[in-house]
């Protein structure tokens, strides 16, 4: 079974965003960006599934600016065996939104026939959690969402999601589209022998116009600003105090 | 414009806090049926007509439609789509699964997590972990929406809308379901509590969480925690407060031991009141805290288990 891995390149998870004076949009350029923490999770786990005989190759897939080579050669360093990048925007601003992506996705999967196609739950810039959910419908595919467990056995797979009751296993059948939540692995780092391999391993490069894609947005980005700013608080000596302010302000 | 709610179900019975804040952003779009689908969902159903402003409830019941399978729920939604211009629901777990399948069927952009309404086109929706607010205007001929319940006041009851009943759609016999795990529990839940009261890595055990829910239980509070609390096997999965975790605004927010990520600050900087009570006074979370108190939580917060009530 091939399993199909999309990674999306993102600011890292440590950066402080900072929103642009003139509300376009938030500020991206010379900020560290990173793999999409979840989308870590799904090559980590993906690779698991190879490793374990139940995966024979491993395709990550990143779509956006050329510089989202960089995320994908993180994940052939992770263990992906080859990855392929679909150039669909030219200024780092521009986001790809999840309908946009799955479509291209769609035209991947058409081509590539992996048995399973592992997401991330969301993405942390745009917080959308719809990709691999679209991928799913358009697909006709079964879907898992959240999964903090995968089972894969034969034609389907046993799923454990996280969910606002707590935990929900399901049963899927294969082929289908999981979306990994934060605690289902904990992703390797790449050695330096695996980073220095993974500058050889093949990396293919296409556009959003070679799936007959149109990646222009539905969505009009109106404008971006700051959220409103908490007012300072004071800090308490004691206990008592704490509860004296507490009872004033008549939330005990 | 005629906008389709799809009321949150568990076990068929009606999550009323979380459908009746939905309702309330719901109404700013147009005139509102709701619709109610579950394996059984008539008490639900009878319920959320209750819920002032509805016009309509559908209720369809179907074992396909049990568990809120996002398959057999999706092929419900867009059988019902032509006759909407609007499609929303709360942005429980349940719906962030369904509502984007919905959208793709349709070949719509679904738009997640609105915390505001400009206008039947036009919404608000925090981004980068609510780093930043986007305002987006929708060209879409049918809107997919999901509603962040915490920014919406809870429409009040006191309606009497009709009931219709109306059937499954062809089940895709895509998945199936085969356990829950629910932790039962008599405190209120985590995102309608009026006060929560959470605990980080700084409790240091799942024994030691006692304190933090013995604080909870004095106040009649939610538990809530952080993702490293979780991480590490201390406080269950469905505590998690944070951008990829529940999001809730409480009256009073109590963060023990918990350092302020952007991650986590994401999830309940919108509380009315926040206490933070952390031994490393530098600790991000007092930046957003109206009241900070700088000690050790294993004295403060049994201190403050005592002093209360
Ligand atoms: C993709 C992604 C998503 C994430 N989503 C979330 C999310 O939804 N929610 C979330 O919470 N996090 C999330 N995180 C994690 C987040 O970045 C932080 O790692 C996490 O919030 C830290 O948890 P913490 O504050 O409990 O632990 P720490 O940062 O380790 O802080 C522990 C605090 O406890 C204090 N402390 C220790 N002992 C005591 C004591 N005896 N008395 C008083 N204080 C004490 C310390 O001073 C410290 O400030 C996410 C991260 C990523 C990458
Ligand atoms: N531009 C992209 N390129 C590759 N994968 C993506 C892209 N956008 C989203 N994804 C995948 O979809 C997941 C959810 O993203 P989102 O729906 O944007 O929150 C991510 O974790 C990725 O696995």
């Amino acid at each position: 079974m091939k399993v199909l891995v999309p990674v999306k390149r993102v600011i890292d998870y440590n950066v402080k965003v900072r929103v642009k004076a003139d509300g376009s949009g938030v500020d991206l350029a010379n900020v560290k960006m990173s793999m999409n923490p979840f989308d870590e999770i799904a090559v980590e786990e993906a690779i698991r599934l190879k490793e374990a005989g139940k995966a024979d190759e491993v395709v990550a897939v990143s779509i956006g600016v050329k510089q989202a080579q960089e995320t994908l050669r993180t994940a052939l360093a992770m263990g992906a065996d080859r990855a392929i990048l679909v150039v669909a925007a030219d200024d780092v601003h521009t986001d790809i939104e999840p309908l946009a992506v799955a479509k291209i996705l769609k035209g991947v999967v058409d081509e590539e026939q992996p048995g399973l196609v592992l997401c991330g739950k969301q993405a942390i810039d745009n917080d959308m959690n719809a990709t691999g959910q679209m991928l799913s419908a358009l697909m006709g595919w079964s879907q898992a969402t959240f999964a903090s467990e995968v089972d894969i056995d034969g034609d389907s797979a046993t799923v454990t999601r996280e969910v606002d009751g707590g935990l929900q296993t399901i049963k899927v059948k294969m082929p289908a589209v999981v979306t990994v939540d934060l605690r289902l692995n904990e992703p390797r780092y790449a050695s330096l022998p695996n980073i220095m391999k993974a500058k050889k391993k093949p990396l293919d490069e296409k556009t959003a116009a070679d799936y007959g894609v149109d990646a222009s947005p539905r969505l009009e980005i109106v404008k971006t600003t700051e959220p409103e700013a908490r007012a300072a608080g004071i800090k308490v000596g004691s206990v008592d105090e704490l509860v004296e302010k507490l009872k004033e302000a008549g939330v005990v | 414009m005629a906008v389709l709610l799809i009321a949150e179900i568990n076990n068929g019975e009606l999550n009323v806090d979380a459908t009746a804040k939905a309702m309330t952003a719901a109404k700013k779009m147009g005139d509102v049926t709701v619709l109610a689908a579950g394996a059984s969902a008539a008490d639900a159903a009878a319920e959320a007509a209750k819920i002032a402003g509805v016009s309509k409830v559908l209720c369809a019941e179907d074992a396909s439609l049990g568990h809120r399978l996002a398959e057999s729920t999706a092929a419900l939604i867009v059988s019902l789509a032509g006759d909407y211009s609007h499609i929303v629901a709360p942005a429980t777990t349940d719906a962030k699964n369904v509502m984007p399948r919905v959208a793709a069927l349709l070949d719509a952009m679904v738009i997640s997590d609105i915390s505001g309404v400009v206008d039947a086109d036009t919404f608000e929706r925090p981004i980068y972990a609510g780093n930043a607010i986007q305002t987006v205007k929708s060209a879409d001929a049918v809107k997919v929406i999901t509603i962040r319940t915490a920014t919406f006041d809870a429409a009040e009851m006191g309606g009497s809308a009709s009931v219709e009943t109306i059937g499954a759609a062809d089940n895709p016999g895509l998945s199936e379901w085969v356990e829950d795990k629910v932790a039962e529990t008599d405190r209120p839940e985590l995102t309608s509590a009026g006060i929560v009261v959470s605990g980080g890595r700084g409790v240091g055990s799942e024994e030691d969480f006692k304190i933090i829910e013995a604080l909870a239980d004095k106040l009649n509070a939610a538990v809530g925690a952080s993702r490293a609390a979780v991480d590490s096997g201390y406080a269950p999965n469905d505590w998690q407060v944070g951008q990829t975790g529940k999001v809730v605004a409480p009256d009073l927010y109590i963060a023990c031991g918990i350092s302020g990520a952007i991650q986590h600050l994401a999830g309940m900087k919108d509380s009315k009141i926040i206490v933070a009570i952390n031994k490393d006074e530098e600790a991000p979370i007092f930046q957003v805290a109206d009241y900070g108190l700088v000690a050790d939580l294993f004295d403060a917060v049994p201190e403050l288990t005592q002093k209360l009530g």
